[in-house]
C-alpha cells in the first residue's frame, strides 16, 4: 500500500516522460468511469438484497397470524377461545385480533374501501408476536383446532424461506456482478497499458539510453494510467451514488421492498471503488510494464 | 573502463564481430573506422551494453557485461555519455527537456545544473530553439541536442556515433573541439565515422588511435595522429 501511495505522490521527472495524448489513456478513463458506474449499482444492489434479506428475516420471524373462518355467528367465539389459547401458549409475547378498521385498511388495495366487511365470508385475523424460540408450531396448531375449529395457524416459514432465500441469491449475484467489473476493468487496463507501452517502445528505449532504470519507467506509465482510473472511477461512482441519491423514497408504503439507494455507512462502502479501481489499474499496468520491459529490445 | 578480450559477437549464424581486444581507459581517445555495414555501431553498441556479447569476454568499469541486470546497465549508463546516430529524443519533450533527461531520471536536475545546462545549450547553439520540439529541428540541431544531451551528465565515457554527419564543417570543428576539450578533462572518448578529414582534424590537438573494422575484426589502423 505505502508503495501504492508512493506511486501516487509521483515522480517530478516521471511525470512528463510519458506522451499525454492518445487513445489509450482516455480509453482508460472511459473504462474506469463505466465500470465505476456499474459497481456501485450493483454495490447499491447488494446492499438492498442484504437489507431486504434482514429485513424479511427479522420481521417474519417473530410474527405469526391465526386465521378464523367460521360462520358469523361462531366468530367472535372462536377469536375468543384462540385468543385465550394463544396468550396462554408459551413462545407468545402476545396476541391481538385485528377489528374491523384494520381489517378493512389491510384489504383496500385490493378491493377498495367501504365495503362492508361483516357481511362479506373475510377471516377475522390475530396477530402474534412471538419470543425468539417462538411456540411449538405442531402443538399450537393441533390446540387451535382443539377449542377454535376455523382457526388456522401461520407461522409465515412458507413465505419467509423461500423470499430470503431469493434474497441472498440476488446479493450473490450482484456479488459476482462486481467480481466481473472487477475483472473487465482489469482486462481493459491491461489492453490499454500495453497498447501504450507499444506506442511508446520508443520513448522506453531512449529512457533506457540516458539511463533510466526499470522502475523509473515502469512508475511513469503505471502512475499514468492509475491515476486516469482513479479519477474515471471517482466521476463513474459519484455520477452513480449522486443518481441514488435522486431515487424516490419509497417510505413507509413500500418499507417491504425496502430502497434501493445505499443507506447510511453504505455510502462510505461507495467512496471504496475508485480506489479499488486504482489498485486494479496499477496492478494491471504494473504487470503490463513489466512484461513490456521485458520485451522491448534496445536501441 | 570497458575491456574487450576474445569478445564476439554473432546473429543468428552470422558472426559481426570476432576476436576484439581492446581497453578503453580513462583519457584514452579513439576513433573506430570502416565501411558502412563493418559493425561500427554494433561495437558502439557493445560499449553501451544495448547488446551483449555471444563469446568471449567483455567487462565494463569492472564488471562482465553479460552478467549484468538491466537496472545494471542503465546505472552504468549514467557513466557512459552516448551520442546516437539516429539521435533519439522523446518528440513531446522540449529540446531542453531532452537534453536535461539523463539528469531528470536520476533525481538530480537542480538549480545549479539548470545553470549548466543554459551553457550547455548555448555552446552547441541552441538556446533560441529551446523550447522546440525534436521534430522541428534540422539534422545538425539534432545532432548537437544529442551531443549535449551526452555530456549533460558529465560522462566518463563518450561514445559517438557519426557525430558530425549532418554538421556543416564549423559546427563539426566545434563539436570536436568539445570531444577533446572533454578528452583533456581525463574522459574518455570514443567516435566512430567514416570521414576521415574528421580524423585529421584532431591531429595535434590529441593523442588518438584510430582503429578499423574490417572482417569482423578491430585492427590498429596508424600510430598516434
Amino acid at each position: 500500500m505505502s508503495r501504492f501511495l508512493r506511486l501516487l505522490r509521483g515522480h517530478p521527472a516521471a511525470e512528463q516522460i510519458v506522451p499525454r495524448a492518445g487513445f489509450t489513456a482516455w480509453l482508460t478513463g472511459l473504462t474506469a468511469f463505466a465500470m465505476a458506474a456499474l459497481a456501485v449499482c450493483a454495490l447499491a444492489a447488494t446492499f438492498a438484497a442484504g437489507r431486504l434479506a434482514d429485513r424479511w428475516s427479522s420481521e417474519l420471524a417473530r410474527s405469526s397470524t391465526v386465521q378464523v373462518l367460521a360462520p358469523a355467528e361462531e366468530v367472535d367465539r372462536q377469536v375468543t377461545a384462540a385468543l385465550a389459547a394463544l396468550r396462554t401458549t408459551p413462545g407468545i409475547v402476545s396476541a391481538r385480533a385485528l377489528d374491523m378498521a384494520e381489517q378493512e385498511a389491510l384489504l383496500a388495495p385490493w378491493i377498495g374501501t367501504g365495503l362492508p366487511l361483516d357481511a362479506l365470508p373475510v377471516p377475522r385475523l390475530i396477530v402474534i408476536e412471538e419470543t425468539v424460540e417462538g411456540p411449538d408450531a405442531a402443538a399450537l396448531a393441533l390446540r387451535l383446532t382443539a377449542e377454535a375449529p376455523g382457526a388456522q395457524y401461520d407461522d409465515h416459514t412458507r413465505w419467509r424461506r423461500p423470499m430470503i432465500a431469493a434474497a441472498d441469491r440476488l446479493r450473490l449475484i450482484s456479488g459476482a456482478a462486481l467480481a466481473l467489473i472487477l475483472f473487465a476493468t482489469a482486462a481493459m487496463v491491461t489492453l490499454a497499458s500495453r497498447a501504450a507501452l507499444a506506442a511508446n517502445a520508443r520513448v522506453i528505449t531512449t529512457l533506457r539510453l540516458v539511463g533510466a532504470e526499470d522502475r523509473f519507467i515502469a512508475g511513469a506509465f503505471t502512475r499514468r494510467f492509475t491515476l486516469r482510473a482513479l479519477i474515471g472511477a471517482g466521476l463513474g461512482a459519484a455520477g452513480a451514488a449522486l443518481a441514488f441519491l435522486f431515487v424516490p423514497d419509497v417510505g413507509a408504503e413500500g418499507a417491504f421492498v425496502t430502497g434501493l439507494a445505499p443507506q447510511g455507512q453504505e455510502w462510505l462502502a461507495l467512496a471504496g471503488v475508485p480506489l479499488i479501481a486504482a489498485i486494479t489499474a496499477y496492478i494491471a499496468t504494473a504487470r503490463a510494464a513489466k512484461r513490456a520491459l521485458n520485451t522491448i529490445e534496445e536501441a | 573502463m570497458i575491456e574487450f578480450s576474445g569478445t564476439r559477437f554473432s546473429y543468428g549464424q552470422d558472426t559481426i564481430l570476432s576476436d576484439l581486444n581492446l581497453s578503453i581507459t580513462p583519457g584514452s581517445f579513439h576513433f573506430l573506422t570502416g565501411p558502412s555495414g563493418a559493425g561500427k555501431t554494433t561495437f558502439l553498441k557493445l560499449c553501451y551494453m544495448a547488446l551483449t556479447p555471444t563469446g568471449g569476454g567483455l567487462t565494463v568499469f569492472g564488471k562482465e557485461a553479460a552478467m549484468l541486470t538491466r537496472d545494471d546497465i542503465a546505472r552504468f549508463r549514467r557513466k557512459i555519455g552516448v551520442m546516437h546516430q539516429n539521435c533519439q529524443f522523446l518528440d513531446h519533450l522540449s529540446v531542453e527537456d531532452n537534453i536535461a533527461l539523463p539528469l531528470r531520471v536520476q533525481d538530480k536536475f537542480t538549480e545549479s545544473r539548470a545553470t549548466d545546462l543554459a551553457d550547455l545549450m548555448d555552446w552547441v547553439g541552441l538556446s533560441h530553439r529551446a523550447a522546440a520540439l525534436p521534430p522541428e529541428l534540422s539534422g545538425g540541431e539534432r545532432q548537437r541536442a544529442a551531443l549535449a544531451r551526452a555530456v549533460m551528465i558529465s560522462p566518463d565515457v563518450i561514445i559517438a556515433d557519426e557525430p558530425t554527419g549532418n554538421l556543416d564543417w564549423d559546427m563539426a570543428q566545434r563539436v570536436l573541439t568539445l570531444l577533446v576539450e572533454l578528452n583533456r578533462m581525463g574522459k574518455a572518448v570514443l567516435i566512430a565515422t567514416h570521414d576521415l578529414n574528421i580524423i585529421r582534424s584532431v591531429k595535434g590537438q590529441v593523442n588518438a588511435r584510430v582503429l578499423r573494422l574490417k572482417s569482423g575484426q578491430l585492427q590498429l589502423a596508424g600510430s598516434d595522429l
